[in-house]
């Protein structure tokens, strides 16, 4: 067992946990926020950087502080370590700048985009960017890769966290996209056109950050934050079958996998689930989800336990519960 | 006279063959080492001898090496790291080109060392003819015995593959080398696990320099005791340095570190002084990526001591006054350059060459490019300035490997010690726009005016 303070708050941790985990096991504030890593996936983190601590002693042992800010998802705690990440106006100022780097490049088309509502980067940017941007050129773009028929993807959006390569590697057979080149040109790609078609890839929509992978039957129909998510339970012979229904008076709009309140998928989820079966005879509907995430769509929801009877006609704009 | 280690026996004509090369005494230091000494023993012969990598970090090599995992059962692998791609370095070409043998034979005292039965050179793909070279020469090696199984009938088996890569500056990196090496996408990994536990296949594995191999050589041969005594402090032996710039003998040479600046950039024996009629203006001491340097500062630190060619004397003053020796691709730049055409071609090729895993290089990098663009043709404003200085700042120390440090430093160096040629740029962009080079009169003008 190791002893790490973290921004004053002393805990008590695995030897080999990460400086990340530590902090999410505390909770609070002190948690850094993290767009690569996710802790379901082996090798994933630190490419991103905006979990960048500052490690004011290194260990017990050895207590120098580290010459860098370091990776809070790929560094492993040391007993008597102090880390500080909000208490560190250096870290703050890190990464505001990181943010900004993901932002230059990034379109900001909230406005049509699909994961608007429960978009990492909108919260990061949020909590963490400026206001106005100092960057003038034009924005990257890139040539349109259709992956098939369910999953859209956006390479104009993407931040290259590497996550949903990693999905593929880790829980399909057969990995048929990667990153194709290599710097600011780097782009997720198939290579070979509509080439995604395996059992699980639906699960790339989960993982994916911001909104360069989106569900293609939930394309345009509705804001995130219109839908309501209610949990479901089938009985599937490839996967759990526990799944976030998100409806919209009796319709459901799309399907999404269990997630915790780092908003990581719980258990992975089938694409039948995912995207053929979207009638209510489908579901066993359990009730509400409880959203702990700190997001836009943990905002103006039901409280828990409250009956919920979807209004048979909704005016847009006005959603009351 | 500095002393010739490496290059003893350069301009002996065949050299480049076995035979040559064993009348002038190589591959004594194998024999030596096989018959008469063990691996710890020759460990501890670089350990004495001080030496330094010589890729550019400066890394004490026998402290490099006692990291290596030898407590595992795994196989342990050392990995030349031929994948000179900085820009102003070209020392590595140099010598495999000319002498391969001394770098097989450096690999084998090496292998030796660490126990690696299977040694690979990571070669730069663009130096496609020098495969040929190295594996003629491991063929000639192979062939009298050096090479192969049961080395000088002492027990000893080892194997050494030439890799090219496929044309990459991050595979310099020596995780990126290693994942390029095992065939993948050649990304830096995320330290720790160092390669010192788990490098190539997973295994134990230590990544040098050509020229740290290649110096293991003379060290064995003179003792590290020896070795040691070239240099000064703690930068011991002898450095190739590949010159370059608007000198007057441009070349890689072979120095004794320690050896005054001045005399390495004016003397006939080195670079010759900078060509007739202009003066020295500016200075990149070791490859593209270190900070650059005034005239002044390069002569003399800000303590007014006389500089020298050592890792210490050139990082004096930190990154506010100094540099670093880095690989050893020294750039001299007269009164003409424009040192924001200059930094802007640096900058460009740091964009081509991130890799694109960690946001602040990926984004960074093409940030910089597109603004020192904008300066260099005459669309630039004075706000872009400090925007360069913002940026390499948040660059600089957040990334995963070294690429984005080498991408920030000439930058701010750069703006830190030139600003009025940058103030230049943005307030007279016409004067610029399609001007290459850097226009004296007008310069020395608006230094008076801003």
């Amino acid at each position: 067992m190791a002893k790490v303070t973290i921004d004053g708050v002393e805990i008590e941790v695995e030897d080999g946990t990460t400086i990340l985990n530590a902090a999410r096991k505390a909770g609070g504030d002190i948690v850094p926020p993290a767009m690569c890593y996710y802790s379901k996936l082996k090798g994933s983190g630190g490419k991103c950087r905006t979990c960048l601590v500052k490690v004011s002693a290194g260990s017990a042992k050895d207590p120098r502080p580290m010459p860098k800010l370091v990776a809070s998802c790929s560094t492993p705690v040391q007993d008597g370590m102090v880390v500080q990440n909000i208490t560190s106006p250096e870290v703050l100022e890190a990464r505001k700048g990181v943010v900004e780097f993901l932002l230059i490049n990034h379109p900001l088309d909230c406005p049509i985009c699909d994961q608007a509502g429960e978009c990492h980067l909108q919260d990061l940017a949020f909590e963490h960017g400026r206001a106005k941007t100092r960057y003038e050129e034009e924005r990257r773009t890139f040539d349109r890769i259709d992956i098939g028929d369910k999953i859209q993807l956006h390479m104009t959006r993407c931040i290259l966290c590497y996550r949903c390569v990693f999905t593929c590697d880790q829980i399909t057979d057969k990995r048929v996209h990667g990153v194709l080149n290599r710097g600011d040109a780097a782009e997720i790609g198939t290579y070979i056109q509509k080439a995604v078609e395996n059992d699980f890839s639906g699960n790339v929509i989960d993982v994916c950050p911001v909104g360069a992978l989106t569900d293609k039957t939930f394309r345009f129909k509705s804001r995130v934050w219109f839908v309501k998510p209610m949990d479901a339970q089938r009985d599937c012979t490839k996967c759990c079958g526990k799944t976030i229904v998100w409806m919209y008076g009796n319709e459901i709009f799309r399907v999404t996998a269990r997630k915790n309140k780092y908003d990581e998928v719980i258990d992975w989820i089938c694409n039948d689930c995912r995207f053929e079966k979207k009638n209510v005879s489908d579901w066993n509907i359990e009730g509400p989800t409880k959203i702990e995430r700190h997001s836009v769509i943990s905002h103006n929801k039901y409280q828990i336990g409250t009956k919920v009877n979807a209004p048979k006609k909704i005016g847009y704009g006005n959603i009351t519960n | 006279m500095g002393k010739k280690l490496l290059f003893e026996h350069i301009n002996v004509p065949g050299i480049e063959t076995y035979d040559v090369y064993r009348k002038q005494g190589g591959y004594r230091a194998v024999e030596k080492a096989l018959t008469k000494m063990t691996p710890d023993e020759v460990m501890e012969e670089v350990k004495k001898s001080g030496l330094r990598g010589r890729g550019g970090a400066g890394f004490p090599t026998g402290m490099k090496w006692s990291f290596l995992d030898r407590k595992s059962n795994k196989p342990r692998y050392l990995v030349c790291n031929a994948d000179e791609s900085e820009p102003g370095t070209f020392k590595d070409r140099f010598l495999m080109e000319k002498i391969p043998h001394i770098l097989i034979e450096g690999l084998i005292l090496s292998s030796y060392a660490l126990g690696s039965n299977s040694t690979y050179i990571y070669i730069r793909g663009e130096y496609r003819w020098i495969v040929g070279v190295l594996e003629k020469a491991i063929a000639e090696a192979k062939k009298a015995g050096f090479l192969g199984k049961n080395i000088l009938g002492k027990g000893y088996d080892l194997e050494i593959y030439v890799h090219p890569g496929a044309g990459a500056y991050i595979c310099g990196e020596e995780t990126a080398l290693i994942e390029s090496l095992e065939g993948k996408r050649g990304n830096p990994r995320i330290k720790p696990p160092f390669p010192a536990v788990s490098g190539l296949y997973n295994c134990p594995t230590v990544v040098n320099n050509v020229e740290t191999l290649a110096a293991v050589v003379p060290i064995l041969n003179m003792g590290g005791d020896e070795y040691a005594k070239i240099g000064i402090g703690k930068s011991t032996g002898t450095k190739l340095i590949s010159a370059c710039g608007n000198i007057n003998r441009p070349g890689v040479y072979e120095i004794d570190l320690g050896l005054p600046v001045d005399e390495f950039l004016n003397s006939d024996e080195y670079c010759g002084g900078i060509r007739k009629g202009h003066r020295l203006k500016a200075v990149v001491p070791g490859g593209s990526s270190v900070p650059i340097i005034t005239a002044d500062l390069f002569y003399k630190n800000i303590k007014g001591e006389a500089r020298v060619m050592s890792y210490e004397s050139l990082a004096d003053g930190g990154f506010a006054c100094g540099s670093m020796l880095g690989s050893g691709g020294f750039i001299a730049m007269d009164e003409t350059v424009c040192i924001v055409r200059n930094l802007w071609n640096f900058t460009r090729f740091y964009h081509h060459e991130s890799c694109g895993q960690c946001s602040p290089c990926r984004e960074g990098t093409g940030w910089m490019e597109k603004v020192l663009h904008r300066l260099e043709h005459g669309h630039g404003h004075m706000h872009d300035i400090d925007l360069l200085v913002d940026v390499a700042k948040k660059i600089e120390g957040n990334t995963i490997c070294p690429l984005g440090d080498a991408a920030a430093w000439p930058v701010a160096s750069a703006i830190r010690h030139f600003r009025e040629e940058f103030e230049y740029h943005a307030k007279y962009p016409d004067k610029v726009k399609n001007s290459r080079y850097a226009h004296l009169d007008d310069y020395k003008k608006a230094v008076e005016l801003v």
